[in-house]
């Protein structure tokens, strides 16, 4: 019993520690960007502690910056509702995905604190590791790039255009290149995802600048991709094993 | 009506957590129909690909840092190197490019 106590302990560990390390990069990019979510906070009239309230509390950032421009221009309650749900409901699908990926046996604690951490980039890197979801890699990721995101937030409100306009370039370009990292590697082991991934870059690109579509929000346009590529994937490509059991 | 910022704050991280947690805890015997599992399978590859480009492209002060980027870190990625390499080489190349722009 003791020796199953000290393997499981370790096991926890390196979650822990593989996440602390993986959240490191997602929050520097987190920085960059929750820093320019600030200076819009600060246009929409925020304070330094509003705007670190908001980056604690709602972890997205699509999400605010919608929020900030309704504040700013005084919209309804309904209204920023509204908003909300346009804007954060990828973040079902994903918490849908997530669903299928934890162990039977884990407590249901877990989905709720995981429900909390669920952001593009953490999702992201906690669907990449293979098998069941491990929850302290997602927390240890978390407890780097939540605090980075709600700091540079309230940085952001206060400091406004002091870090130079060439760092925050180079540093907003820290979150894509890690959902490069996610979906590259498994795009070169299988023909399929490498394909979708083409076909997802041309279809966001030409959705940008096709009519009806390009009018509508970032959000919005990202959901209807998704849904709409997944499920030709789905159908054209159905998976075979076992997702949960997949390594 | 009001126009009170806590309010606004409240509802937006009330509703973004029951979309984030909603399907976790309701959902929790895995979906046998197979349709459905592909269709999940493949969700978190087609997000993460529609988010990167072209945003990595509007991202940067000029669009050639963006696609530089985007090229070095599929590179670097493909590579088979970890997370925060990919992500720190995008950076460097993002920051060195701007220089000479």
């Amino acid at each position: 019993m003791k020796k199953f106590r000290t393997s499981i302990s370790a096991v926890f560990n390196r979650g822990l520690r593989d996440g602390l390390r993986d959240g490191l990069p997602i929050g520097l990019g987190y920085l960059a960007v929750s820093f320019s979510l600030g200076i819009a906070a600060r246009n929409a009239g925020l304070t330094a502690f509003q705007g670190f309230l908001a980056s604690a509390l709602i972890n997205a950032s699509a999400g605010e910056y919608a929020l900030f421009t309704l504040i700013a221009a005084r919209a309804t309650y309904l209204e920023a509702a509204l908003v909300t749900l346009i804007a954060n409901a990828r973040y079902l699908l994903m918490s849908f995905s997530l669903s299928q990926r934890f162990a039977p046996s884990s407590p249901l604690r877990h989905r709720f604190f995981i429900g909390f951490d669920i952001t593009d980039e953490l999702f992201g890197i906690t669907i990449a590791r293979p098998g069941h979801v491990d929850p302290y890699y997602t927390y240890g990721a978390f407890l780097i790039a939540g605090p980075c995101w709600a700091v540079g937030t309230l940085l952001g409100v206060i400091a406004g255009n002091l870090l130079p306009l060439r760092l925050v370039s180079a540093l907003s370009v820290a979150l894509y290149g890690m959902f490069l990292a996610v979906i590259i590697p498994p795009s070169r082991k299988n023909k399929v995802i490498a394909g979708i991934v083409l076909v997802c870059f041309a279809g966001s690109y030409l959705s940008k600048y096709l009519p009806v579509i390009s009018s509508l929000s970032d959000g919005m346009r990202i959901i209807i991709l998704t849904v709409f590529i997944s499920l030709a994937a789905a159908l054209l490509f159905p998976v075979k094993q076992d997702i949960g059991k997949e390594d | 009506m009001g126009h009170n910022v806590y309010i606004y704050i409240m509802i937006m991280a009330v509703i973004t957590y029951a979309i984030r947690t909603l399907p976790l805890t309701l959902i929790r015997k895995p979906i046998k129909n197979q349709f459905f599992q592909s269709f999940l399978y493949y969700v978190p590859y087609v997000t993460l690909a529609v988010m990167t480009f072209p945003a990595i492209i509007d991202a940067t002060q000029t669009p050639v840092a963006g696609a530089a980027a985007l090229i070095v870190g599929i590179i670097v990625a493909w590579r088979g190197t970890g997370l925060f390499q990919v992500s720190a080489s995008c950076c460097a190349v993002v920051f060195f490019i701007e220089l000479f722009f």
